[in-house]
């Protein structure tokens, strides 16, 4: 007989996370000019719709499958298809496998969706899912099997987790650095949008910013508290944790840009949000509540600062995937090496505690090796497909606006008279084609 | 006759349009209008990078209008829209040849 009320928990914070991604296209897509919000939200529903596919073919075999060698990457067929994961073989009271194949599939689909910030307006959708498929078979999952693959029994994981003893509970290096790093390299292999840092380009819709930024929050329960994988207490403490990070980091945000600016801003308080719950992310069972404070307040007040740094550098990370999901990844990773306290379910002290340096430097070789390594391998997969076939719109279409030319479609419709014109119920290049066909 | 246009600040509509109906105009028509005048347009911040805004919200009010009563209309617009501060906007009156009315195919001053 499963756990019950572990299976329960699990199962619905796989769904809590499944919302962060369209809760993450509403965000990304409020902030981009109205011309590109179809596509903006295209590219996370793109994520959701082939990672999950990809998940189950191979994917989950990768990060979870026995350890090929050195703890880089799992077996890829030993799952394949998920084989062997429908019959009931869960030990008593244990978790079934598939619970934990859906929980960690939702994982593999927003850490895609994430990295769709850094190219906003400019991306070809169908070169974007193949990059898309590609990433996570190349970088995400083996990264998942570093991080998030224990080794149990006589299965052998990944090396992060198992030699390294980097502490990451829900993804501060796999999902958060990892994205983070690939939304740079990725900013840079494409180059700036046309008009960047000298043309206005104002989000078009904050109110759509400030939903998704709810949806992020709301889902992320089940990203962090559903991480214990158990209804126990690890999971309320990692919930509460979560809770009150990002609640100081909205603060620490909106501090920030009313010391530096003059205003404290809409914009600011739904990437606040964010910020705290990506540094709270892979230290939420490692730090006591006051802890989590700390943590949120500083990234919300470092990412903040850091968002500015792509004007000063020119790489156009439109949506500041490295600014908030890079710099707030390595607040939270690292920051558990200084705040972590053996108080919390972790049992690990930093070195503010008397823990010294050893967890420390354990965090920053796991923090610096995922962001290295996504980072160069995403440059080198960015470029390929750049030189092949070809990465951008043309800068035409690019300028009059991605939507209609790449799907065909408008975001909004608002005049009375909307776009007046004509209608058939078939494309005109189909029905010439049939006619010339019946001719 | 005549074709009196307001570009005014959008939250002065309801009293100019209470003042020119007090005055006796019997119909108008208004449109949603961007643009700058010497106020120039304002800044907003995004991030922290800061934004201007040069084309402001405004709405235009149209008014076809007897030639004897076109200098009191502009005059109650102007009273009426005035806030006293930069950016309230224009009034002007051009000349109108001919205005007819759909329904009937009056012309001239009948059809105002």
């Amino acid at each position: 007989m499963v756990n019950t009320g572990d299976t329960a928990w699990v199962l619905t914070s796989a769904a809590l996370v499944l919302l962060m991604t369209p809760g993450l296209a509403l965000f990304y897509g409020g902030m981009v000019r109205a011309k590109s919000v179809l596509n903006m939200m295209m590219m996370s529903f793109g994520a959701l719709a082939l990672i999950s596919v990809l998940w189950v073919l191979y994917g989950y075999s990768m990060a979870f499958g026995d350890d090929v060698g050195l703890g880089l990457v799992g077996d890829p067929a030993q799952f394949a298809g998920l084989a062997g994961l429908m019959e009931d073989v869960t030990a008593e009271g244990g978790l079934p496998p598939m619970a934990f194949v859906a929980f960690q599939c939702v994982f593999a689909i927003i850490t895609v969706a994430l990295i769709s910030g850094a190219v906003a307006d400019r991306a070809r959708f169908g070169t974007w899912m193949v990059f898309a498929g590609i990433w996570a078979t190349v970088v995400y999952f083996p990264v998942a099997h570093w991080v998030f693959d224990f080794s149990v029994d006589d299965h052998v994981g990944g090396w992060i987790a198992n030699g390294l003893g980097a502490l990451d509970f829900a993804g501060g290096t796999a999902v958060h650095i990892n994205a983070g790093a690939a939304g740079l390299a990725l900013a840079i292999v494409l180059g700036r949008r046309r008009g960047f840092a000298s043309e206005p380009m104002r989000p078009h819709n904050l109110p759509l910013v400030m939903i998704g930024a709810g949806l992020l929050w709301f889902g992320w329960f089940g990203f962090n508290a559903g991480s214990a994988l158990a209804a126990n207490n690890t999971a309320a403490v990692a919930f509460v944790n979560t809770l009150v990070a990002t609640g100081a980091a909205a603060l620490g945000w909106l501090l920030t840009e009313r010391i530096r600016d003059g205003h404290a801003t809409s914009l600011g308080a739904a990437s606040g949000v964010v910020a705290g719950l990506v540094a709270i992310t892979p230290a939420c069972n490692a730090v006591s509540p006051v802890g989590a404070i700390g943590l949120g307040a500083a990234a919300g007040a470092l990412c903040a600062l850091a968002v500015g740094l792509k004007y000063r550098f020119g790489y156009d990370d439109s949506l500041d995937v490295v600014g908030v999901h890079l710099v707030g990844g390595l607040v939270g990773t690292i920051g558990i090496g200084f705040i972590a306290t053996s108080a919390a379910p972790a049992g690990v002290d930093g070195l503010l505690y008397g823990g010294g340096a050893d967890q420390l430097w354990r965090q920053v070789v796991g923090a610096v090796a995922v962001g290295a390594f996504s980072f160069v391998v995403t440059l080198v997969i960015g470029a390929v497909l750049a030189r092949t076939i070809g990465f951008r719109v043309d800068t035409e279409h690019e300028l009059s606006g991605i939507d209609q030319v790449v799907h065909a479609e408008s975001g909004y419709d608002f005049g009375s008279l909307g776009g007046a014109g004509g209608f058939r119920p078939v494309p005109a290049h189909q029905s010439a084609a049939t006619e010339e066909v019946s001719a | 006759m005549r074709l009196v246009t307001a570009v005014i600040k959008p939250h002065k509509l309801d009293d100019v349009k209470t003042a020119l109906e007090a005055f006796g105009v019997q119909g108008m028509t208004v449109s949603e209008a961007s643009g700058y005048g010497r106020q120039r347009g304002h800044t907003e911040v995004y991030r922290g990078a800061e934004y201007t805004v040069d084309l402001v919200p405004k709405v235009r009010l149209e008014v076809l209008i007897d030639d004897v009563d076109a200098s009191d209309v502009v005059d109650v617009i102007v009273k009426s829209a005035s806030t006293g501060r930069i950016g309230d906007g224009k009034v002007w009156s051009a000349a109108v040849d001919d205005v007819v009315r759909v329904r009937t195919g009056e012309r001239g001053l009948d059809a105002l």
